[in-house]
């Protein structure tokens, strides 16, 4: 099984749908008699609501109905929900503001859906949607965190005082004050992480349809975890019960987090199509996600760093706002606290750390998981933090690094931030990564670049972070709503094919190929024999979906587990037919036999007297081949990587280039090279665009400045080098596969290495993105202050 | 209603459009098409790439009725008999894709990049792509492929 | 989009008499920047004036000292073109820098100045190359043709046909982009020729394109780089946005007027 088993580059199953057209996303789906709905969408970021005249909309031609929040309200429908719930240092849960699907007497950002229109064609909804009269009463509003917090800023709810979602705190304060007491060195840095907003290319959409001869419904949406989005909408919405109610994920073009949550147009298209008794497609324009998916990041920062005369970390503080939008949403209280806190040890071994967050409502769109989801931010105050303090103290960047790596033989580790550590090897990362940018050779280069008038610089980020979203027993300890398991379903079909069903959901990442690969090499049959299915509640037994990197290790594992249910059935079948004991059978590469016979059963043979059971054990076992796994890990994973850029930096204009990216990972065991390089390159694109690029800005009354693709700059093919990556990895410990993740990883280790690089070059800090104005002031300042 | 006739995949097709309705949406909902995408709705994305009289241009900022006696080729007229073109067949081997929604574009923008120059290099296909975004790959695969095709396709 | 009757003339004449008979009517070059604002619903003309197939508004030719362009052709047939490669090649390389290559391959040069978009690189390279616009009515020189912000000297029922451009000695462009959408944050077009020595800039100024005579009078005495040391433009009349303060697009005038020169050779 070499060339399609675990381990093998296996060329995509999914590809030649997506190369000929014929992938199938929610807006290609179109269902017979279907209307349109069209979401009337907030000017304002902050307004009361006096009244919504809808008359002359309901009037206009084509129009089936126009709704408000008094109507989902007469039918008990539910807004948007928060999945986690974080204590705060006073003992008290968040604040958790109740949100409606359409905004009710008041809107808190512009973009907030305020009433829907559902028509014959999608004009004629949007015609109609100008016709809806909104008496607001505009009042001030506030974007910024620190101004939200403040006395007498404007309140976004009533139930919750001074903004303030919460006040939480990691780690231990004592120790962390004890260390800086004794601190030979204190670094100190000031951190915006820049707000973003991901711009998955498919624009989110939805499909509602009820079917009164059975009184359930079906919702077709863009969704990374189907069965969760049913689940919410079940318990939450009012919308249930889930046995009534089947929710589709088909083809989803790219999630990155922002599929993840239950949106309020998903709501209400979903409840209209019942409302109406005609299926109603939904379809964002670009411009509207923009202002209302779920923004990303947004953190502002003070950290500091106590050290030894050595360059031993002996204390590190860290104090950051997070910013969480106008309201709470699946993962926005989780985000910032155990997905950031539990990350603030790096590859370090600082005894002690003490983190706070203070997580705050604005008048701007929610804020939630966005690949990476808090441990970008925590390597970026990690890894920026340790640069410095090699700079200031004139040890050698790397040399700094080594000197307080935890080291090989110190796994598990126990951090000061709540999670154990589980494998890996530090210093192995960062010498394969200086042998490939050429570390030693650097100064040379940064000459020769000098020679010519520009300004080089080599920056690095050593981290770690914690995927493989599970255990469950750990996040349910730590506020967390949903378990964290997995499941997979593997059927062998009598003639010997394999159906696999999984509760993970592919938008990118290759499910259908990789769990082949798995099923491939465990039971011996050929990758092309294996049909993987996702995303349909009504199919698949059950999932909690893909985001947080979980899918090899927690989604792969499920499917492992139930290969492994299928081997152990089939090897007491063989033992009937081989008329041996179970004992003596035994398995390999999908063949059953008995040692010292030539007696053998190929998977398929087995298969087939599972399913013909002519000459069959049936009064001690059932018929079939058909077995289930649910897989719940004991711990994370925990991949890590060094992370290494070289730019050079034009200073007549600020304009940086890109002239090296080097990423050296352990994301544990590899199932297909192909697809992990290729969701490292995605990774890093995405961290370079937050670097250098991408930045999410409302003004002071809450306009998004950056509402298109005309002032959000997305990376495209010539902003970008070709990547150098190479995997070193150290299997997990804890999952069958010994497979750690790799969604995430770019993103959470590249933007420290790109602003570093930035900062090397320039020789002055600065915030992300890098732009060219930003550059150029920095070296006028510099210049300035050097005269 | 104006009515509108075209060549789609070397199919003559006709349909009844208002003025303002664009290329992308007759593809997708008149002739059932949907392989064309609309990623944004500032031009900017590139997943409604078509070619239009041998060019390949964005289908959201051009009129179904601009294309009146037009020969339009889609991402579903470039395999033929079920055999992937060499473009498509380099994406795949390449891995230049993952969610597959630029994926169209993608592929007749490149189309339409090596009927002009048979052999570009890293620098001239980045350039290239300048009217199409992907999410998803960081782009490296992407030129990779057709870099790949280019060389397959001169042979 | 609201919705409009569409005309698609073959003929000037035809054209203005869709356009005369319109209650609202709108001219449409390649529409690059026309349907996207009608996508946002930013207008609604009651009519659109196709005028793709007016042959006479198409190709390149050689007339005298100068390159003709007709209104009709597209950025892609401009940045391809032999004559226009080998007599101008700042215009050559100008039209290769618009946009991407699916709007060089339908936008125009004529629905570009009239547009007369303030970050829109071919007002540059007409006024710094000195063109001539020539209209279903008149001849106007470049320097009188663009009034101001997405305004022109044309009438309402005035169509550009071609543009004029006399073969410079030299001449050079150098664009810093905007990151996003690729327009010009500064762009100028530097030359020297029949038309004297000019500087014009594109992306910076609140009224549209301008010529920089201090640069000029510099580049007048000797038409290097090294001339233009020293002579900067006040940042008081620039534009200010997200991606540039009015100060840094001045200081980017300086550096990119450089670059100009330098590529012109």
């Amino acid at each position: 099984m070499a060339e399609t088993g675990i381990g093998a580059s296996v060329r995509r199953k999914e590809d030649n749908r997506f190369l000929t057209g014929k992938g199938r996303y929610t807006d290609d789906i179109n269902r017979l008699g279907q209307a349109y709905a069209y979401f009337l969408l907030s000017p304002h970021a902050r307004a009361k609501i006096n009244g919504i005249d809808t008359g002359a909309a309901k009037q206009a031609p084509g129009v089936l109905g126009v709704f408000t929040a008094a109507d989902l309200a007469a039918d008990g429908v539910g807004g948007p929900i928060c999945g986690w719930v974080v204590t705060q240092k006073n003992g008290e849960p968040h604040k958790s503001p109740a949100v409606s699907a359409l905004a009710s007497d008041r809107v808190n950002y512009v973009g907030e859906q305020v009433a829907v229109v559902v028509a014959e064609t999608l004009t004629q909804a949007k015609d109609a949607a100008e016709l809806i009269e909104v008496d607001y009463e505009p009042q001030q509003a506030v974007t910024k965190m620190k101004a939200s917090l403040a006395k007498g800023a404007p309140q976004l709810h009533d139930d919750v005082p001074g903004n303030l979602c919460f006040d939480w705190e990691i780690g231990d304060k004592a120790a962390a004050d004890a260390a800086f007491a004794k601190a030979h060195h204190v670094t100190k840095i000031d951190i915006l992480n820049n707000r973003l907003i991901p711009n998955a290319l498919e624009p989110r959409a939805a499909i509602g349809e009820y079917d009164s001869g059975t009184d359930s419904s079906t919702l077709y949406t863009t969704s990374q975890n189907p069965h969760v989005a049913r689940l919410v909408l079940a318990a939450f919405m009012g919308l249930g019960p889930e046995n009534k109610l089947r929710v589709v994920a088909p083809d989803v073009g790219g999630g990155f987090g922002s599929k993840i949550y239950v949106y309020r147009d998903e709501i209400v298209t979903l409840w209209a199509a019942k409302k109406l008794g005609r299926p109603v497609k939904w379809t964002a324009e670009r411009s509207a996600s923009f202002l209302n998916d779920a923004h990303g990041r947004d953190h502002d920062t003070h950290a500091e760093l106590a050290v030894d005369k050595d360059g031993n970390f002996l204390g590190l503080r860290v104090s950051t706002l997070a910013n969480v939008g106008a309201h709470n949403q699946i993962f926005s209280t989780a985000t910032p606290s155990y997905l950031y806190g539990c990350l603030l040890a790096g590859q370090y071994k600082t005894p002690a750390v003490y983190g706070e967050v203070k997580t705050v409502f604005t008048n701007t769109a929610p804020v939630d998981a966005y690949r990476g989801a808090g441990r970008p931010e925590a390597t970026f105050v990690v890894e920026r933090l340790v640069e410095k303090t090699a700079r200031e103290m004139g040890i050698d960047r790397t040399e700094l690094r080594r000197r307080n790596f935890i080291q090989p033989e110190q796994f598990p580790y126990q951090t000061p931030c709540l999670v154990q550590y589980d494998s890996g090897d530090f210093p192995l990362l960062l010498n394969r990564g200086m042998e490939v940018i050429d570390y030693a050779g650097f100064p040379a280069r940064r000459q020769a670049s000098a020679s010519r008038g520009k300004l080089r610089g080599l920056g690095l980020s050593c981290w770690v972070e914690a995927c493989g979203l599970a255990p469950s027993a750990v996040v349910g300890a730590l506020g967390g709503g949903v378990g964290q398991w997995e499941s997979a379903n593997i059927k062998f079909n009598p003639t010997g094919s394999v159906t696999v069903f999984t509760g993970s959901h592919s938008h990118g990442q290759g499910h259908e190929t990789v769990f082949a690969q798995i099923v491939s090499e465990h039971l011996g049959i050929p990758v092309e024999s294996v049909e993987v299915v996702h995303g349909d509640t009504a199919v698949v037994p059950f999932g909690m979906g893909t985001y947080g990197s979980r899918s090899g290790p927690v989604g792969g594992g499920a499917v492992y587990k139930a290969a492994q249910k299928i081997v152990e059935k089939g090897r007491k079948i063989a033992a009937h037919l081989f008329e041996a004991s179970v004992e003596d059978v035994e398995y390999a590469n999908g063949t059953y036999s008995v040692a010292g016979t030539d007696k053998t059963k190929t998977m398929a043979e087995i298969a087939f007297a599972a399913y013909v059971p002519h000459n069959y054990p049936l009064d001690e076992l059932e018929p079939g081949l058909d077995e289930t796994s649910f897989f719940d890990p004991m711990n994370f994973t925990f991949p890590s990587g060094a992370y290494f850029a070289e730019v050079e930096v034009d200073p007549d204009t600020g304009q940086v280039t890109i002239l090296d990216m080097v990423g050296i990972d352990d994301v544990g065991t590899v199932m297909n090279p192909m697809i992990v390089t290729g969701q490292l390159h995605g990774g890093f694109a995405q961290g370079i665009g937050q670097a250098l690029y991408e930045q999410c800005v409302y003004d002071d009354d809450g306009q998004l400045l950056t509402g298109s693709l005309m002032d959000y700059c997305m990376p495209r093919a010539d902003n970008l080098p070709s990547f150098k990556t190479e995997e070193t990895n150290q299997p997990c410990p804890h999952n069958p596969l010994g497979v750690k993740g790799c969604g995430e990883a770019g993103a959470i280790g590249s933007p420290a290495a790109m602003l570093n690089a930035v900062v090397d070059a320039i020789g002055v800090d600065i915030d992300m993105p890098a732009t060219p104005e930003k550059v150029w002031r920095a070296l006028q300042s510099r210049a300035q202050a050097a005269e | 209603m104006p009515s509108v006739s075209m060549t789609v995949n070397g199919k003559a097709v006709t349909g009844e459009v208002e003025g303002r309705t664009l290329l992308v949406e007759f593809l997708r909902q008149n002739l059932n098409l949907t392989g064309t995408h609309v990623g944004c709705d500032t031009s900017q994305c590139g997943a409604c790439v078509v070619h239009v009289n041998g060019k390949s241009i964005k289908a959201c900022t051009t009129l179904a009725v601009q294309a009146e006696g037009a020969e339009i080729i889609t991402i579903e007229g470039m395999a033929t008999n079920g055999d992937l073109h060499p473009i498509q067949a380099a994406f795949k081997e390449h891995h230049g894709l993952q969610c597959g929604f630029c994926t169209p574009g993608m592929v007749m923008s490149a189309a339409d990049l090596l009927q002009r120059n048979s052999n570009p290099s890293e620098p001239e296909v980045r350039e290239w792509l300048e009217g199409n975004i992907c999410r998803c790959t960081g782009y490296q695969n992407i030129v990779k492929a057709i870099q790949a095709a280019a060389q397959a396709m001169r042979g | 989009m609201y919705d409009f009757n569409y005309h698609r003339p073959k003929s000037i004449d035809e054209a203005l008499s869709a356009l005369s008979s319109a209650s609202d009517g709108k001219l449409m070059g390649g529409g690059q920047t026309l349907l996207p604002t009608l996508k946002q619903r930013l207008a609604s003309p009651s009519d659109v004036v196709d005028l793709s197939a007016i042959s006479e508004l198409s190709g390149i030719t050689e007339q005298g000292g100068a390159i003709v362009i007709g209104a009709g052709t597209c950025h892609a047939e401009v940045a391809g073109n032999a004559s226009v490669q080998s007599k101008i090649p700042a215009l050559a390389a100008l039209a290769e820098g618009i946009g991407d290559p699916q709007v060089r391959n339908r936008g125009t040069i004529g629905g570009s100045i009239a547009n007369n978009d303030p970050a829109a690189d071919y007002p540059a390279a007409l006024v710094g190359l000195g063109a001539t616009v020539k209209t279903n009515m008149r001849e106007v020189a470049a320097d009188d043709f663009f009034t101001g912000m997405f305004e022109t000297a044309l009438a309402d029922d005035e169509i550009v046909t071609a543009v004029s451009f006399p073969v410079p000695e030299k001449a050079g462009y150098a664009k810093f982009p905007n990151p996003a959408s690729r327009y010009a944050i500064v762009g100028v077009m530097a030359s020297k020729g029949p038309a004297g020595v000019r500087v014009a800039v594109t992306g910076a100024g609140q009224g549209g394109v301008f010529r920089v005579s201090a640069m000029e009078t510099a580049l007048a005495g000797h038409f290097s780089a090294e001339a233009l040391t020293g002579v900067s433009v006040p940042a008081d009349d620039l534009n200010a946005d997200l991606h540039a303060s009015a100060e840094y697009r001045a200081h980017l005038v300086g550096v990119m007027a450089k670059r100009a020169v330098d590529a012109a050779g």
